[in-house]
């Protein structure tokens, strides 16, 4: 009986950390993607909100929750694009860039969602269902834990092979990291490094659009202020932890979405703990990645140069 | 009547600010020809390369490749002509492996997949073909940098070269790497590649080149034959005037001993004793040549000398006293000055002016700085003072060193660290990539430092270079030290065969 219950714990557990990490992956996909360009991208925290409403947005006016996830990939990627105009056309500070774009973000959409609110343009909105995997979900523990998800947990796992393929085995994926690594050297065997760069930009806001859409469809179906609330730097810590490989990146996220999980049910157990200290634990594990795990090298070369560079 | 030209680049003119990097230059390239530029440093030579490759577009003029005008936007449309280029600085990632630094922007038959096998199979033919062996696994930081020029020759040859650019291939290669490298080019040329080779060693352009142009400051003073050119004519085309060269300097005068290793022993985890048990003693008032192949550990020397690695074993005495754990501050306080070898990566910071890169090290220290302010005052004097002892061509001392001609990047470097020295110097190559004229100044800037009673550590790969300077020579081969002979002429067998491993014992 005490075994049982012990299962049913782990299963719910893991089922919820297998789900909350989902807006992490297509936030650090996104990551990856800029930062191998040789970007970085601390907007990624703001890209994700633009997402959330984007997709709010796009399934009030489209009335599915498909068309949500459209509207947040172009929010997204709209962002991704503002930024790349900023740092590689305008040539700002990277850093600075991208705080600028979370605080403009999270400024943009509150003022927007109050004034849709007090203009009462507030409705309920589709939003993603669970899909249970035919065959696949019936297996025991592995069914339960991976199998009965929203479609775009699917999805998020399913972009880690494909941007590991992408990235690592294509022309495009080289030149991607080339420039990352040596924009000049990129540039002298014909890479356009600007066009690379943007490119980069434009993708990474999409995805982390994608990582909004989740947190405003994919669980509950409501727009409210604060569903971002940090994952992006989570995102941002998992890239540094999985070394900007997108299987060890997305095992970080794995590891984020699971003490998230516990968090949750750790505050439900009652423990004489303040909960405000539980809620502390996964940004807690992003500070100490951070911490050690900043410095060690293998980061590209070039990531958070402006190109040319004089 | 003469065939037409392969390359012929009409006036062109390329400013920069009110720098004229060129100016009105005719350049002309036969087919099947090794065409040599020539100039001092800041001439205008990889301007013009650039210009050639896509890189920079010229103010006015044109250019004419197979007796048709193009007009190059980028490298893309260079590398579409069949025109490639290897940089003055390498343009290798040094993180990717050879192959991928190969593959980056290689057009692929299964576009999007990287075309591996293909190129493996290329490569093996590239190999026999041309004598360019390479393990296409290993990353690039790996290789010495010999090996390295070698993936950027295959690099352009995989993107098909009617004509190769070369700036200044040879200033970091060895001798023995440089015969290598002549007979690569040799084999380009039979193959029908043309090439342009840039280099400031009159020796090797002598040897290996049909023509030869020469720039000076920006315009072209002429092309010669190379049958009918000698050092003194070429110099003298370059500088304007006639150049004394490779005259000796007076040897002698060591004094007490300065610095020395006793027994000393680097060792570095996974690669072992990269030094081993070195015994050395440096004299004030001497200058100590250190020979050796690139990558026996000299670099390794300089660095545990000036502190940037603490040393396993041994010990090392200043003035008698030892120093246990050396670090960069208290060498820099004990009066070292260290000219390093890697000067694109430790030396410079690009974006800064000339001035403040001047007092990059010292900016702490007065007359530099009172009660925590920078004095630019003083600053821009020494600034001054500086760029004309080591005649550093610059539209003003404010210009980023990123914007000068590599030479003059180095001048920056060696102006500094050579201030710096008040006892000692440990100089790494400190000529390469210098001009002729740049190069006899430093020599006499050496000289004179030595006369002063300053102890000079001169680590080089030019043989000349180090007879001619050195009192002593030592001879390094992977880690130790196979001998010390005197530097004169009638040592240069011992020292060559040391070079190769054989002790000096064995020898004698
Ligand atoms: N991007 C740039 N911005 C401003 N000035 C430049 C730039 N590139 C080159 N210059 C200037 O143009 C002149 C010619 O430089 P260039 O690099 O062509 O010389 P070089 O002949 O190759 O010399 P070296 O032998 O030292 O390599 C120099 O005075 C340099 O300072
Ligand atoms: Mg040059």
């Amino acid at each position: 009986m005490e075994e049982f219950v012990w299962l049913t714990f782990l299963v719910s557990l893991l089922a919820a950390g297998v789900r909350l990490a989902t807006p992490l992956l297509f936030a650090a996909l996104g990551g990856i993607t800029n930062e191998l360009a040789g970007v970085l991208n601390i907007g990624l925290e703001g890209m994700m909100i633009g997402g959330t409403f984007g997709a709010y947005i796009g399934a009030l006016l489209s009335g599915s929750e498909w068309g949500g996830a459209l509207g947040g990939m172009l929010a997204g990627g709209l962002l991704g694009l503002l930024f790349a105009f900023l740092s590689i056309t305008w040539r700002g500070d990277q850093v600075v860039l991208g705080t600028g774009l979370n605080i403009f973000a999270l400024g943009l959409t509150s003022f927007l969602f109050r004034s849709m609110y007090k203009a009462g343009i507030t409705q309920f909105v589709p939003s993603f269902q669970v899909w249970n995997i035919p065959l696949l979900s019936d297996i025991p523990l592995i069914g339960q834990i991976f199998f009965r998800q929203v479609p775009l947990v699917y999805l998020a796992y399913l972009l880690i092979p494909i941007a590991t393929f992408l990235l690592y085995k294509t022309t495009w994926g080289l030149k991607l990291r080339c420039c990352g690594e040596h924009p000049r050297a990129a540039e002298t065997v014909g890479v356009n490094v600007i066009k690379t760069r943007y490119l980069a930009l434009c993708l990474s806001g999409m995805l982390a659009g994608l990582g909004g859409t989740f947190l405003s469809l994919g669980q509950i179906p409501a727009f409210t202020e604060g569903l971002v609330s940090g994952r992006g730097f989570i995102a941002l810590a998992a890239i540094i932890f999985g070394r900007w490989k997108p299987l060890n990146v997305a095992l970080a996220c794995l590891l984020f979405g699971v003490a998230d999980a516990l968090q949750l049910r750790l505050q439900g157990f009652g423990l004489p703990i303040r909960y405000e200290f539980l809620l502390m634990f996964p940004y807690l594990l992003t500070l100490i990645t951070f911490v050690i795990f900043v410095n060690r090298g293998d980061s590209p070369a070039a990531l958070g140069k402006p190109y040319p560079d004089q | 009547m003469m065939p037409a030209p392969l390359l012929e680049m009409r006036q062109i003119v390329k400013t920069f600010g009110s720098l004229r990097a060129n100016d009105r230059v005719d350049f002309e390239v036969r087919s099947g020809e090794i065409h040599a530029l020539l100039g001092e440093n800041g001439a205008g030579k990889t301007t013009l390369m650039n210009i050639l490759y896509g890189l920079y577009q010229p103010d006015s003029g044109e250019i004419f490749w197979k007796g048709e005008k193009i007009v190059l936007h980028s490298p893309r449309d260079a590398i579409r002509h069949r025109i490639g280029m290897i940089h003055q600085h390498l343009m290798l990632v040094p993180n990717f492996t050879v192959l991928e630094n190969i593959l980056v922007g290689l057009p692929s038959p299964q576009e999007p997949l990287l075309p591996i096998q293909e190129t493996l199979a290329r490569l093996k033919d590239f190999a026999a073909q041309y004598g360019l062996p390479i393990d296409p696994t290993l990353k690039v930081k790996q290789l010495p940098l010999g090996l390295q020029q070698r993936v950027e020759i295959l690099k352009a040859l995989f993107r098909g070269a009617d004509l190769l650019i070369l700036d200044e291939p040879t200033a970091v290669l060895s001798p023995l790497e440089v015969e290598d490298f002549f007979a690569v080019l040799r084999n380009l040329v039979d193959k029908g590649v043309s090439i342009i080779f840039i280099s400031h060693k009159l020796d090797e352009v002598l040897r290996i080149s049909d023509r030869i142009t020469v720039l000076r400051q920006g315009k072209r003073v002429g092309t010669i034959e190379t049958r009918q050119a000698t050092q003194p004519i070429l110099a003298e085309m370059m500088v304007g005037r006639a150049v004394a060269l490779d005259h000796g300097f007076p040897k002698g005068g060591a004094a007490q001993p300065l610095l020395e290793l006793k027994g000393v022993s680097l060792i570095r985890p996974k690669v072992g004793r990269v030094l081993k048990d070195i015994n050395l003693t440096l004299h004030s008032g001497e200058i100590l040549g250190i020979a050796g192949i690139d990558g026996n550990g000299q670099e390794e020397l300089a660095d545990v000398i000036c502190g940037l690695i603490p040393y396993s074993e041994g010990q090392m005495l200043l003035e008698g006293r030892p120093i246990p754990n050396p670090t960069p501050r208290k060498m820099k306080a004990a009066g070292l000055g260290y000219v390093p070898a890697d000067r694109q990566r430790v030396g410079l910071v690009k974006n800064f002016s000339i001035a403040h890169n001047l007092v990059l090290k010292s900016f702490d220290d007065p007359p530099f700085n009172r009660h925590g302010f920078l004095r630019e005052k003083v600053v821009h004097l020494n600034a001054q003072q500086v760029v004309e002892a080591f005649d550093i061509r610059a539209a003003a001392l404010s210009q980023p060193v990123g914007e000068l001609s590599g030479g003059n990047q180095q001048k920056v470097i060696l102006g500094r660290e050579l201030k710096l020295a008040t006892r000692l110097l440990v100089a790494v190559h400190p000529t390469r990539g210098l001009d002729v004229g740049a190069t006899e100044s430093v020599r006499q800037f050496l000289h004179a430092q030595k006369e002063k009673g300053i102890g000079i550590l001169l680590i080089s790969a030019d043989l000349d270079e180090l007879l001619a300077m050195s009192d002593r020579i030592a001879v390094l081969f992977r880690g130790e030290i196979l001998g010390i002979v005197p530097g004169e002429a009638a040592s240069l067998p011992a020292i060559s065969r040391m070079m190769l491993g054989e002790r000096l014992e064995a020898i004698a």
